[in-house]
């Protein structure tokens, strides 16, 4: 018997092509935003609610990843922005070679930011990185307040966990108190962002936190300050 | 079930090792896996035996060291074991940790044998 030793990362082929993908936005100035939630917690209405807010400044497209359809990017299309489909037929994330292909569809000269929909999912997409230079949860009011207890993980990975749906808070039992000390103790850095993104309650500051981190890359890569 | 796809991974890295060693077959795979990832060694398990049959890793038994998440705390400069639910530093509180141990997701080691040995 022989032991080889490798001390290598499980997910090494998916990092090499993450850091590749991470490498060409860069070099390009585009930002790349990885947003996750489960299903239903608001990710494409989140979206077109960022884009609104944020596109008189930025060149924006969107990668929308789902088990199947098209449904998610031709709501993105029919505001004028370009939008490339992915169906993953039954994975329950995205991985970066997929983020590879979709991006080829892209004119990145054109763009400074990219917003990945992630399949709705609480668990799988934690562990893949994509090459994007944040990621971002979305938690639903009605979703309840007791999900970081149930998904840490995502809650301590996400650089900013934005809670929807805040206007439904008096119809559901949702203990926001509780909530944020939970989402503090598992991240303490994370910013908490309230929004009700169909109403467009507080997607302003939430805006406002990824200018400034679009801007990073922007200035990095050479582009002009907006 | 993100185990299925990590799993391949695991396959796919032991599977290359062996072949550029020259190996016959390997017999065990040993990899190490955070308490943080939310990886079931159960559902590891049951991917690896799903995954192996006609590779050569058919054989081969799948030894998952689990490891406790660990982080140390910025301002009191202690290191410290802790749950997957709670990060902050258990003498002063802060919330100012940086995380030491408990993401991991890496593959070890393979044994092989290799049949021109015996």
């Amino acid at each position: 018997m022989a032991r080889i030793d490798l001390a290598k990362p499980i997910l090494d082929k998916n990092e090499r092509l993450a850091s590749e993908n991470r490498a060409r936005f860069e070099e390009a100035g585009v930002f790349v935003l990885d947003l996750m939630a489960s299903p239903g917690a608001g990710k494409t209405t989140t979206i077109l609610a960022t884009i609104a807010a944020l596109r008189d400044r930025y060149g924006i497209a969107v990668i929308e990843g789902d088990i199947a359809s098209s449904v998610d990017a031709e709501k993105i299309k029919a505001h004028g922005i370009p939008a490339v489909q992915i169906n993953t037929g039954g994975a329950c994330h995205l991985e970066s070679d997929m983020i590879k292909r979709a991006v080829s569809a892209l004119d990145l000269e054109t763009l400074d930011l990219i917003i990945i929909e992630n399949v709705g999912n609480l668990v799988c997409p934690t562990e893949f990185d994509l090459g994007e230079h944040a990621k971002v949860m979305i938690l639903s009011v009605p979703e309840g307040h007791d999900k970081p207890y149930k998904y840490p993980n995502i809650f301590q990975r996400a650089e900013a966990v934005i809670l929807n749906k805040v206007d439904t808070m008096p119809v559901f039992d949702f203990d926001e108190m509780e909530f944020n000390g939970v989402v503090r103790s598992l991240n303490p850095k994370a910013p908490i962002f309230r929004i009700s993104a169909s109403k467009g309650d507080g997607v302003s500051e939430w805006a406002e936190w990824l200018a400034a981190r679009i801007e990073v890359v922007r200035i990095k890569a050479g582009k002009s300050a907006k | 079930m993100h185990e299925m796809g990590i799993t391949q991974g695991i396959l796919d890295a032991a599977i290359e090792a062996a072949h550029k060693a020259g190996a016959s077959r390997i017999t065990a795979v040993n990899v190490s896996v955070g308490e943080l990832t939310e990886i079931i060694e159960d559902a590891l398990q049951f991917a690896f035996d799903a995954l192996k049959p006609d590779t050569l890793a058919a054989d081969a038994v799948l030894n998952v060291t689990m490891i406790t998440p660990r982080s140390h705390c910025n301002d009191c400069d202690i290191d410290y074991d802790h749950d997957r639910f709670q990060m902050v530093c258990p003498t002063c509180e802060s919330f100012a940790v940086t995380p030491l141990n408990g993401r991991e997701l890496q593959i070890d080691s393979i044994d092989t044998e290799d049949d021109s040995e015996e």
